[in-house]
């Protein structure tokens, strides 16, 4: 092959490839457009004021095409596929309790994004904005509306390869003191001062006392269930092979993704709930690999986040074990059930 | 917050040179085919690095799944890929330009893997074709560098691997930014990001196939062409007579399938070869003909690829990874968090700046001289972490040291590695003292990981300080008898 036959076949081949990339691009940016429309049979959706105190109300992220996709959005707790009543507020994550909620969002920059949390009171108003280090993945608001925690993915950047690390934050809303990373609490393991370059938090939940929180620590290749004291600065385990939990309204049992062995290591997680007293784990009747911190309807029921045909749909299955999973929404994630009654 | 970073060895063994070919007009210019090849690892490097920094992102806003499960299968992956290596570094080394088409498979693998990535949609599928992406990465790696120094001389090794690596960090370096303007034009366009990642991974391929002849030793080639390899225009240039480059890539690939094949031909052919002037005395010159998987395991037999095995393992058991003293640095300076992943591009852009004028450092001074210096670089920017001066200069300094420590071992190290590894085994003696570097480093990681636990950070970092002064005194102790510094 001469030269110029091979100078040839390059420059022929970028025409070609250089055609598919483009169209490619065009038809990604043009799917802006396709995505602005609402899919036929989709949820309806109608813009309108959303209130994180009406009662009865779920609120979650509409992940359905149209003009309202990503937006916060509420339909009534009672019927999750119903209409829903978009906010024009964008969430990658959400979560919201005692009028407060928070909202983790993405910020378009000229190179890349970067990431935020911002606090929203009970009729979606900014309040309060902080940096957010990585990639948003957990979000939780304490039954009071007074602290709020969230959890990053940093990493990921060019020089970190497929190696991820977490960061878990907390926020007092009344004060504005953030905590921007559990790691400067002390761990208690076993009985001990726990020390170790590797620990990783994620997965805040809180009980009603403004004062103690769950969350999910890892450290050489385990996870544990951690119980901390926001005034002592403490994180002290409690259980073996937790990750993501969440807190019943109650405040007796956290429900949990479990890695189980013989899954698949990529997906290798089933739904538990364990009871804090006795400790006890019992398995939910969801045969999927579960990857999301779930959340509670009520004492009795779980409401999750499976991979859908529009980024992800919400299931719903007995916290005690019994019955059958069944899918309550489709297109949504993040959801949020406000307006509960006080426990 | 910290990150278990086992890919510190698989990351270094890419960059390359920024050198242009209009630099022909200079005597000791960089090799055409290095040019390719480093133009091959330009344009791979930004079709995965685009892949690779919006991976995180796709899976939790695209897919709303959470990375972790994915980055803790990380390890093994890494493991996997330094183990492909040897078996990619012994396979090139069946000759008959076995090099370039074994390179060519890996490439060709992790370019195929780019589209498969629109089909997959949850974890474990993904994890399968990133697996398969980096088996293409372990495979190319040695072969690659086995062409970049056979197609060199001892002379200018160096300042090769010098342009190879920076020009691979400049892909590095371009790849994310390339898939955030994609992002940025695009609603949710991460299949755009991947199709474009994959006609620019073909791109390289192609470049590869056209423009990289099969067998720079001229193994198909006149033999008489041998001593002037490292000058001869083997790349743009229409190589006469030569049938490596005709060849097609199915016959390229048919080769790979069947590696067994061709062995005893060529492998004779290169076996009976002279080393070029300038070797290093040491090689086994008479070294068995047909490289087979003992004679390339009978390497850490020889003397001087045994030395730089060892000074290499020796160097990387005290080499903190990157992630460590990214981390050592922002608890120092308490940088803010969202500075905190601009820290790795000031190193990548340290190696890119350094890469060209250390490697001709290398040249001038001796490769073996210039890597230990290099890692006087990293004992300062260790001394740098543990010294109590504040000043506003120390994250600048301490990144470019940091980048500089790299730009003066990474390609440094094949180039004096090189010296030491016959021709016909140059691929695998290549892998292997990557692969004995990159698990060094990965126990180091460990290691550091749990001084760190035990006794603190700093005392952690003391230990790796003073292993390094160790490492640094055997290795010049280890010296070869005859002088170096080839200039």
């Amino acid at each position: 092959m001469t030269l110029r036959t091979r100078l040839l076949v390059l420059v022929s081949a970028l025409v070609v490839l250089a055609g598919i990339g483009t169209a490619s691009v065009l038809r990604a940016s043009a799917r802006a457009d396709r995505r602005d429309h609402a899919v036929p049979g989709g949820p309806e959706i109608t813009a309108g004021p959303v209130a994180l105190g009406a009662r009865g109300r779920m609120i979650f992220r509409n992940m359905a095409w149209g003009p309202h996709r990503d937006e916060l959005t509420s339909v009534p707790a009672s019927d999750p596929a119903g209409p829903r009543t978009a906010s024009k507020v964008k969430c990658l994550r959400f979560h919201a309790a005692g009028g407060t909620g928070v909202c983790l969002q993405s910020v378009h920059g000229p190179v890349g994004d970067t990431y935020r949390a911002v606090l929203l009171d009970s009729r979606l108003r900014v309040t309060a904005r902080y940096d957010v280090p990585g990639i948003p993945s957990r979000a939780r608001v304490s039954p009071s509306g007074r602290y709020a925690a969230w959890t990053a993915f940093v990493g990921g950047d060019s020089y970190a390869g497929t190696d991820f690390s977490t960061r878990a934050a907390v926020v007092d809303t009344r004060t504005g003191r953030l905590i921007p990373s559990l790691e400067a609490f002390r761990v208690v393991k076993d009985g001990r001062t726990y020390h170790a370059a590797d620990v990783n938090f994620w997965g805040v939940t809180f009980t009603a006392d403004d004062r103690t929180f769950y969350a999910t620590l890892a450290t050489h290749g385990s996870t544990y269930l951690v119980r901390g004291d926001l005034r002592a600065r403490t994180l002290t385990t409690v259980h073996p092979n937790v990750e993501c939990p969440s807190l019943s309204p109650d405040g007796t049992r956290v429900a949990y993704k479990k890695r189980v062995k013989g899954l698949p290591k990529d997906a290798p997680w089933h739904l538990y709930v364990l009871d804090l007293r006795t400790l006890r784990e019992t398995p939910v009747a969801e045969p999927r690999s579960v990857d999301d911190q779930a959340v509670w309807r009520d004492d009795h029921t779980l409401v999750y986040a499976l991979p859908g045909d529009y980024g992800a749909d919400l299931y719903t299955a007995p916290a005690d074990g019994t019955g059958h999973p069944r899918r309550i929404s489709t297109a949504a994630v993040s959801p949020a059930y406000v307006g509960r009654p006080p426990a | 917050m910290y990150v278990a970073d086992s890919r510190a060895g698989t990351r270094a063994a890419s960059a390359e040179g920024a050198a242009r070919p209009r630099a022909g007009r200079r005597r000791a210019a960089v090799a055409p085919t290095v040019l390719a090849l480093g133009t091959v690892s330009l344009i791979t490097d930004v079709s995965s690095e685009m892949v690779t920094a919006v991976l995180p992102l796709y899976l939790v806003a695209g897919l709303g799944l959470s990375p972790l499960g994915f980055g803790l299968l990380d390890g093994v992956y890494n493991g996997f890929s330094a183990l492909v290596r040897l078996v990619g570094g012994h396979l090139a080394d069946r000759g008959g330009g076995r090099h370039k088409w074994v390179a060519g498979f890996g490439y060709a693998l992790s370019a195929a893997c780019k589209p498969l990535l629109l089909l997959a949609h949850s974890l474990t599928p993904i994890g399968l074709v990133l697996a398969a992406d980096r088996t293409g990465k372990g495979l190319r790696t040695a072969p690659r560098d086995a062409l970049i120094s056979l197609s060199s001389t001892p002379a200018t090794r160096g300042r090769a691997f010098g342009v190879h690596r920076a020009m691979d960090t400049a892909g590095a370096l371009l790849g994310p930014l390339v898939a955030f303007l994609i992002l940025r034009a695009t609603v949710d366009g991460y299949d755009a990001v991947f199709t474009v990642s994959f006609c620019v991974a073909v791109v390289g391929v192609l470049v590869l196939v056209l423009f990289v002849p099969a067998d720079t030793r001229a193994g198909t080639g006149p033999r008489s062409a041998r001593p002037a390899e490292a000058t001869r225009p083997t790349e743009f240039a229409e190589p006469a007579g030569s049938a490596g480059p005709a060849r097609s890539t199915p016959a390229g690939a048919a080769d790979r399938s069947r590696p067994a094949e061709e062995a005893p031909r060529s492998g004779s052919a290169a076996g009976s070869a002279p080393s070029p002037a300038g070797q290093n005395p040491a090689d086994p010159a008479g070294s068995p003909a047909s490289p087979t998987l003992r004679a390339a395991l009978s390497l850490l037999g020889t003397p001087a690829v045994r030395r730089i095995t060892l000074c290499a393992l020796l160097l990387g058991l005290a080499t903190v990874s990157d992630a460590f003293v990214f981390l050592l640095l922002q608890r120092r300076l308490g940088v803010p968090d969202r500075w905190f992943a601009l820290l790795p591009l000031g190193t990548a852009a340290a190696f890119l700046l350094l890469a060209v004028p250390l490697g001709r450092l290398a040249d001038r001074i001796g490769s073996r001289r210039l890597f230990l210096a290099g890692h006087g670089a990293l004992l300062l920017v260790y001394a740098l972490l543990l010294s109590a001066w504040h000043g506003s200069a120390l994250p600048y300094l301490v990144l470019l040291l940091h980048g500089g420590f790299y730009a003066a071992t990474d390609g440094v190290l094949m180039a004096a590695a090189s010296e030491s590894v016959p021709e016909e085994l140059r691929s695998s003696g290549l892998a292997l003292v990557q692969t004995g570097q990159a698990l060094a480093r990965f126990v180091c990681s460990l290691g550091f990981g749990a001084a760190w636990t035990a006794w603190g950070d700093r005392t952690a970092l003391t230990v790796s300080a003073a292993l390094l002064v160790f490492g640094v005194l055997v290795s010049v102790a280890l010296r070869p008898t005859p002088p170096e510094g080839l200039a």
